[in-house]
């Protein structure tokens, strides 16, 4: 799988969340987009991730 | 005077300064935001470092209404898609929709601008388009449901000023939305002229960010843009274009 751009191993059954946990994301002040589609906090724990996903992790930063 | 209130997305703000918050340490956004006494604040979406970063929006104050960016799109699609990613961030769902295909003016995609507007304004956002200042394009963006229109003063960061003065003043006259003149005012002063034109408000960024002391400066951005909506309010005095005329009374002092 790809998080922000980064070729990562994807262990059986890893959810959002424990991705996030995984990588070191806050879990509070980020939005999670999952193959182009928006992965709402709710599903957080019940989505799955599998081999080839595209994942992208984003927050907010200083803009114009 | 009766109280001037600026109506945006169905809120009232009293502020008329809509402060970015690039280029600039955020510790000092805080005391940026109080000089300017700004409510709405410019932020952008980009991906998260997992360093263990801090988090922008502990250094916004409470009450502020943030307005998101879709800077780094390139079409409307991807404007789309990082709206959407700002909304779930869930800072609220006002939304500045820019779009660059351009990276050495970065100069506003204005087809693609008032497509995203259209596909945002319908998921319920209230869609601010940044846009290069064309009547044609600023009544599309009415059309397709834009809550205000952000033409530029000049190309992004570079404080050069109003460089598209007479087309603003079209956009000012001709169009019934609000106009938010953003992007490359450089000086209080000239805030304070767009302001005495017409616009409902200014968005300022770079020319906070790159003065000596930010919040001197975001000070006097507010108090510019407080005087140029103040004057604009009072209807400015006519231009005599020849020939002066006296501010004195002229009648008979020490002479027959």
């Amino acid at each position: 799988m790809k998080i922000n751009g980064v070729q990562k191993q994807c262990p059986d059954n890893l959810t959002v969340s424990a991705m996030l946990e995984q990588e070191g994301y806050a879990r509070e002040g980020v939005a999670v987009e999952l193959n182009m589609e928006i992965v709402t906090k709710d599903a957080y724990d019940t989505t799955v991730l599998q081999e080839n996903d595209v994942i992208e992790v984003v927050k907010f930063m200083g803009g114009g | 005077m009766e109280q001037d209130v600026f109506m945006l997305g169905g809120q009232e703000f009293s502020s008329r300064f809509i402060l970015g918050s690039g280029k600039y340490n955020v510790e000092l956004i805080e005391a940026a935001v109080q000089q300017a006494g700004a409510e709405i604040i410019t932020l952008a979406v980009r991906r998260a470092n997992s360093a263990g970063e801090g988090n922008i929006l502990d250094y916004i104050p409470q009450g502020v209404t943030l307005l998101p960016n879709t800077s780094g799109a390139r079409d409307a699609q991807e404007a789309v898609r990082i709206a959407r990613l700002s909304r779930e961030l869930g800072c609220g769902n006002f939304v500045k929709v820019e779009i660059m295909r351009d990276s050495k003016y970065l100069l506003p995609d204005n087809a693609e601008t008032v497509r995203a507007t259209e596909i945002l304004a319908k998921e319920g956002f209230v869609v601010l388009p940044y846009m290069y200042p064309d009547l044609n394009t600023a009544r599309d963006l009415v059309n397709a449901g834009a809550a205000a229109v952000m033409p530029l003063a000049a190309p992004i960061g570079s404080n050069k000023g109003l460089a598209t003065r007479e087309f603003i003043q079209i956009l000012i006259d001709e169009i019934d939305l609000p106009i938010i003149v953003d992007a490359g005012i450089g000086r209080p002063s000239q805030a304070c002229e767009v302001m005495e034109m017409g616009a409902a408000a200014v968005m300022a960024n770079t020319a906070i960010a790159t003065a000596g002391n930010i919040p001197q400066m975001a000070l006097a951005f507010k108090e510019a843009i407080v005087a140029g909506r103040a004057a604009y309010l009072s209807g400015l005095g006519r231009v005599r274009e020849k020939g002066g005329e006296a501010s004195s009374p002229l009648t008979g002092f020490l002479r027959d």
